[in-house]
């Protein structure tokens, strides 16, 4: 009980210790506030971006040179061949890495390519790069912490399973904790939603997906800021495994009610079957969406919220703007397991309506 | 929309994809699979627990009935056989009272009989006794009477005597 009170404010902590160290920076230099707000507009942009190297935090120091804290992550590259090389290479995207010959920089968190060791990106009327961009298969920072959870999992998971044949069928430690979540989903969520005599197939999925979403959300809640959930290639893998999964496991019943529609007039079912066919790609869009959108709008507000304290630089609103940021953590923490149980109770729905056999009329 | 396809990273996908398929099966293998058979051998194991102290609350309250039964025919069985044995007794007792009854009598009768017969095998005895004795008596008396004129007159006499007198 002691642990679990001490570590909110730890965290908290945490958090500002990352914006400490720019606030007095700002404060001085005596930035006008304009250029405040441009910068956590920025910072926060930079945040929800996906990085090259492990940052835990930056600052800049009395010389006026930008230090960065942190460590480099391996860079992978299929250009013309596989080009393996550490992210220090590119000094935390100031400058140009070159690697057999070929050189690469950094723009917007993506790697581009440039023709020489002093050359530029060169951007378009929109501020987009025109220089090619290669394959880029790099162990990132949202893609080491998925592996760090893909560890966790595994570990936490397999142990409680080692639990139940070491103590005669009960769980033992955290597994006792873990025990009634997984249950939950198997009663409340896969039970209902996909019915009794199918949906042991997909446990093993939807179970997978609650945790794997829940802890990578967890995840995006601390301060050393990953947020692997509000990138929208992370959620479009996700929606379309759910999406493989249901159009391969769709009995003749679930063609039938999306090709010709049964119960209806014939004109309605010619009308009805590309609206159904839509639906059927719309819905696991949906889900992409939703989870990359709330995840993502949860971590703007939250980090606006906590640039206003600099912004106001004054005892009342900075500490309203605390207070208000603090409750809106808490509010994230939900919202966190919600997205998690929202992506897996509509997976096992759409999965319940693939395998659905008795004929019913709508 | 435009953004989300600039912010799409292939790279972040393939890692995504790949980690994420082999913890599905991973733990599958691992993890899910004994951990739900585990779960639902638990779940086994209390309702067939459950339900076997079910029927076992049903055999004993047959076997409590069946008991009840038994005990109520054993009572029974008891008190007619306590009927009989009392009904037997007085029976016994009556037909041992007739039987003695009857011997007695029986033997009363043949007592009276043996000592009827008795009595009169005793009184002809006696009257065949008494008339030898009255024989001899009266052979000696005359013996000794006719020894002697006189007395045999006087005894004429006296027998005349007596039958007159009579």
């Amino acid at each position: 009980m002691r642990r679990k009170i001490s570590l909110k404010p730890i965290t908290l902590l945490l958090l500002l210790i990352t914006f400490v160290s720019y606030a007095k920076e700002e404060g001085t230099q005596g930035e006008p506030k304009n250029d405040r707000a441009a910068f956590v507009k920025e910072y926060i942009q930079h945040h929800l971006k996906d990085s090259y190297d492990f940052g835990l935090y930056s600052y800049t120091s009395d010389e006026g040179e930008h230090k960065h804290i942190g460590f480099p992550l391996p860079v992978i590259l299929w250009d013309n061949g596989l080009k393996v090389f550490s992210s220090s290479k590119f000094h935390h995207g100031e400058e140009v890495a070159e690697v057999g010959g070929n050189y690469y920089k950094v723009h917007h968190s993506k790697i581009y390519k440039v023709d020489g060791p002093n050359e530029q990106i060169i951007e378009d009327e929109h501020h987009h790069a025109t220089n090619e961009k290669p394959l880029d298969f790099s162990i990132t920072k949202n893609v080491s912490l998925i592996i760090l959870v893909f560890g966790i999992m595994f570990f936490m998971f397999s142990r409680m399973a080692k639990s139940y044949t070491k103590n005669n069928g009960m769980p033992k430690g955290m597994g006792r904790f873990l025990e009634p979540i997984v249950l939950y989903v198997r009663d409340e969520i896969a039970r209902p939603n996909i019915g009794e005599k199918h949906y042991k197939r997909y446990m093993s999925y939807l179970l997978t997906v609650f945790f794997f979403v829940w802890i990578v959300n967890l995840f995006g809640l601390t301060p050393i800021g990953m947020n692997v959930t509000n990138n929208i290639a992370v959620t479009l893998c996700l929606a379309l495994i759910t999406y493989l999964i249901t159009t391969f496991s769709g009995n003749k019943n679930y063609w039938k009610h999306i090709f010709w529609m049964p119960g209806v007039p014939v004109p309605m079912k010619i009308i009805l079957a590309p609206i159904e066919l839509l639906g059927t790609i719309i819905k696991p869009f949906a889900l992409m969406i939703r989870l990359y959108a709330n995840i993502t709008a949860g971590h703007v507000v939250l980090m606006s919220i906590v640039g206003m304290i600099f912004l106001f630089q004054n005892w009342i609103g900075s500490s309203l703007s605390f207070l208000l940021a603090f409750v809106l953590a808490i509010l994230e923490l939900l919202v966190a397991a919600l997205q998690a149980y929202i992506f897996t109770v509509l997976s096992a729905l759409y999965f319940g309506m693939a395998v659905e056999e008795h004929d019913d009329h709508h | 929309m435009g953004k989300l396809f600039e912010d799409f990273s292939l790279g972040l996908f393939f890692w995504q994809a790949v980690l994420f398929l082999a913890l599905v099966f991973l733990l599958r293998k691992f993890a899910w699979k004994p951990i739900l058979d585990s779960v639902n051998d638990r779940e086994e194991g209390i309702k067939n627990a459950l339900d076997s102290a079910e029927k076992a609350k049903l055999e004993m309250q047959n076997l409590q009935a069946d008991n009840e039964k038994l005990l109520k025919e054993a009572r029974a069985e008891r008190e007619a056989m306590l009927k009989d044995a009392r009904e037997m007794k007085n029976k016994m007792i009556e037909d041992a009272k007739a039987e003695a009854s009857e011997s007695a009598s029986k033997l009363v009768a043949q007592a009276q009989a043996s000592i009827e017969s008795e009595k009169k095998a005793a009184i002809a005895e006696l009257k065949s006794q008494v008339a030898n004795l009255s024989v001899e008596i009266a052979e000696k008396v005359v013996r000794t009477e006719l020894s002697n004129k006189d007395k045999q007159l006087q005894l004429v006499e006296t027998m005349l005597a007596e039958k007159s007198l009579k």
